[in-house]
């Protein structure tokens, strides 16, 4: 697993960090961990990326690796700037995010409630690494809630 | 002082002697470099993502943890991973070495001047973020001397700089079907194609 921080992953972040099958990277930058689930998959290993939708815009020449070598690509995106945003440097990313993920050639999934998520990234998860498919997974804002500040 | 490194002989001395190490490749010139001195099952090479070559080695080390891994770029690709340094330093693999070929130029390009010819040094960039070993290389004994040390076991991350002539050699073109070259690494590895 590799990360760069956000509220709605901080869990699932602790989760993998306390978890001793898993090798946890945190990033500098989101794009770092493209390029490290491609290592992972070339050496045998599967791994998810996780990062807010600002990140997304970071990662787009980089997803052109596990496009183009049709690698296993699985990532789950928690969503800025689309519910009660209140941070309007939020917005462009965030209503980017879907568009710029598909024009790279992801395939694109949403969870709005909770009870979809655990179906939603079993699904997700079952066509990367079953079917060599890169995937994005967007948390949508509403089932985060918004940012208290 | 200019540098008069062949980059292909340095790369074929470094590559004589991997020992089975698996080799990743940054796109452009590196690239070529590592296909002329013979393709092989164990190398994965790329064409774009630039700035991914040292990142897909950790990934890499860390997937295959009793293998070393060997990862050779150029300059310009491993200045758009400057934060990658920070990353590898921390997840700390005791079997990656990153080994820079420094023209000071972006030689795909047009030559053009870059950062490490004007007071960006590698060497003391990744020492500085921790590395468990730098230097720089300036002719092909040191690099006999490089094979030497590479086969000794880290602490940690290991980063060279070659400092190689700003020339652009006849190009040497592995394959450029990446699903191609990524089935064959990892059925090097005894894994299967999907």
């Amino acid at each position: 697993m590799s990360y760069v921080p956000d509220a709605g992953h901080s869990t699932l972040i602790r989760l993998f960090g306390e978890d001793p099958e898993v090798i946890t990277n945190m990033l500098s930058t989101e794009e770092e961990g493209v390029a490290i689930a491609a290592g992972s998959w070339l050496g045998g290993k599967r791994s998810v990326l996780l990062m807010q939708s600002s990140g997304v815009g970071n990662c787009i020449n980089m997803l052109s690796l596990p496009v183009q070598a049709r690698m296993p690509f699985l990532t789950l995106v928690t969503m800025r700037g689309e519910w009660g945003e209140f941070n309007p440097w939020q917005v462009p990313m965030g209503q980017a995010t879907e568009a710029s993920l598909k024009a790279i050639g992801l395939t694109v999934l949403r969870a709005e409630t909770g009870e979809d998520l655990i179906d939603i990234v079993e699904s997700a998860a079952a066509m990367a690494y079953d079917a060599d498919q890169q995937i994005a997974v967007l948390l949508g804002q509403r089932l985060l809630g918004k940012k208290k500040w | 002082m200019t540098a008069t490194m062949d980059r292909r002989q340095a790369v074929k001395m470094l590559l004589d002697a991997r020992d089975g190490a698996l080799v990743v490749t940054g796109l452009g010139s590196p690239t070529y470099d590592v296909h002329a001195a013979g393709d092989r099952d164990n190398n994965y090479y790329l064409w774009g993502a630039m700035g991914g070559a040292a990142l897909v080695g950790l990934g890499l080390a860390q997937a295959q943890p009793e293998k070393r891994v060997m990862v050779i770029t150029g300059d310009g690709e491993q200045l758009m991973a400057f934060g990658a340094l920070a990353t590898i330093s921390v997840a700390r693999p005791k079997n990656l070495d990153l080994i820079v070929l420094d023209n000071q130029h972006f030689g795909e390009t047009g030559m053009q001047a870059s950062h490490t010819g004007r007071g960006i040094a590698f060497d003391k960039i990744a020492a500085a973020a921790g590395f468990a070993e730098t230097g720089v290389i300036s002719t092909l004994d040191e690099v006999a001397g490089l094979t030497e040390r590479l086969r000794a076991k880290a602490e940690g991350p290991r980063l060279f700089v070659l400092k190689i002539e700003a020339k652009n050699l006849p190009r040497s073109l592995p394959p450029r079907d990446a699903t191609f070259v990524k089935t064959r690494f990892r059925a090097h590895l005894g894994l299967n194609p999907s």
